[in-house]
């Protein structure tokens, strides 16, 4: 199911401007990549944003509503953002090319809830080096230096690399 | 969905018993920040932490609409007295050894990931947009003191023993868990809150799984202490109040 096309409501022309606003901990991806914008409507020149967070406390949602509001300053629009936690952001909103995008940066990419069990509790090994490209991986912490990834350690280029978490 | 101002109250005082567990035992491992035996694990215990204080956050910002009068989530947060604060006795125990950090982590996220899966079939739609949201994130806790308990519980000489220890020092707070306030029982009754007895069975099975898992004793005392739901909390809660509330109180009405 494509939740990007179905529960989105962003207006075309905000679209531009929403991309020029990144993640601040991974500033290769946008707010639109990471699919935390659910709504984006103008109304009487004032934007308003409905904003879905990662994890319940991460920090860098203070930082994006902030951000929203200083990069439509620029075109003279005012920013209203509402905090929306229902329904609950999913790793499955993180489009295609902002996964590539999170690769090419150095995060390995979240794997199927299923599989993403099987490397939290060491049993399988799957998770890619994005380093090296090689599965031959193992994991350091189940947290790492954000709420949303796990510290992991390549075997065969020995690389510490994040992983992204899934969560659905 | 309208409610009555006496409905808005018990509700708002519903949250509390909810929320304030995850701010106290947030502020309880923000302390371990820098000082965590090693590094992932000083992460993990301040990562949790954060999670904690966002659901806190979620909560409390809807319990300062209930309340109206322009009450804001940092007048919950930092401007109650020890008596108005409704954490169970559990969450605000020492961070005595890691041991004890990963003990209570355990007793506690055990019982939190039951509570916020009833929660999820609640009649009040933000409480369950907030369990929606906290279960995802409560799996991950689980799992880590889980494996913390076994690892420890099936380590060393040592650590089993330090494991054990911890597990007997904190057990006496378990049977608070499931301890109900007025206010509890009236939102379950409306459908709105969880009746928390309905699991507490479960609950023992799912510990006394791991700790044997972990080759430790389960504990077999049967006296047990409450108070912290009620208000009437131990000794450790005004050092961590005192803490907490440092800053307004000294600067009342700052801002981050």
């Amino acid at each position: 199911m494509n939740l990007l096309t179905e529960n989105l409501h962003i207006e075309s022309h905000l679209i531009p401007t929403l991309e020029t606003v990144s993640d601040p901990e991974i500033p290769v991806l946008t707010v639109l990549d990471l699919g935390v914008i659910r709504e984006a409507i103008e109304e009487n020149n004032v934007v308003k944003i409905k904003l879905t967070p990662t994890y319940s406390g991460c920090p860098a949602m203070d930082v994006i509503a902030d951000d929203l509001k200083a990069a439509f300053a620029k075109i003279n629009k005012e920013v209203e953002v509402e905090l929306v936690l229902s329904p609950a952001w999913s790793t499955d909103w993180i489009s295609e090319e902002g996964l590539q995008k999170m690769e090419e940066y150095g995060i390995a990419r979240p794997l199927s809830e299923t599989h993403d069990k099987d490397v939290l509790l060491g049993e399988k090994k799957l998770v890619k080096c994005p380093q090296c490209g090689s599965t031959n991986t193992h994991l350091v912490s189940q947290f790492g230096s954000t709420a949303c990834k796990a510290l992991f350690k390549c075997d065969d280029c020995h690389e510490p690399f994040d992983y992204f978490k899934c969560l659905k | 969905m309208s409610l009555t101002s006496e409905d808005s109250h018990l509700r708002g005082n519903y949250i509390l018993t909810i929320a304030d567990n995850s701010l106290i035992l947030a502020q309880r491992l923000g302390e371990l920040c820098g000082h965590g035996p090693i590094l992932e694990t000083d992460i993990a215990l301040t990562n949790i932490s954060l999670d904690l204080l966002g659901q806190t956050r979620s909560y409390y910002q809807y319990a300062a609409k209930l309340a109206g009068e322009g009450k804001t989530e940092d007048d919950i947060a930092f401007l109650r007295i020890e008596r108005e604060y409704k954490n169970c006795l559990l969450v605000e125990q020492p961070n005595t050894h890691f041991g004890y950090v990963i003990a209570r982590q355990f007793l506690f996220d055990v019982y939190h990931f039951m509570l916020l899966e009833k929660l999820q079939n609640s009649a009040d739609e933000t409480l369950v947009a907030i369990a929606n949201k906290g279960i995802k994130e409560v799996s991950y806790h689980k799992r880590f003191s889980g494996d913390w308990v076994k690892r420890l519980g099936d380590g060393t000489e040592e650590s089993n023993q330090k494991m054990q220890e911890a597990i007997n020092d904190l057990w006496r707070f378990t049977d608070e868990l499931f301890y109900m306030t007025d206010a509890e029982k009236a939102m379950a009754k409306d459908g709105a809150g969880v009746d928390v007895s309905t699991f507490k069975e479960k609950y023992y099975e799912e510990v006394s799984e791991v700790l044997k898992e972990a080759t430790l004793t389960v504990p077999e005392n049967k006296y047990f202490t409450k108070g912290g739901k009620e208000g009437v909390h131990t000794e450790h809660m005004g050092y961590i109040l005192a803490e907490l509330q440092y800053m307004q109180r000294t600067f009342p009405n700052m801002q981050w």
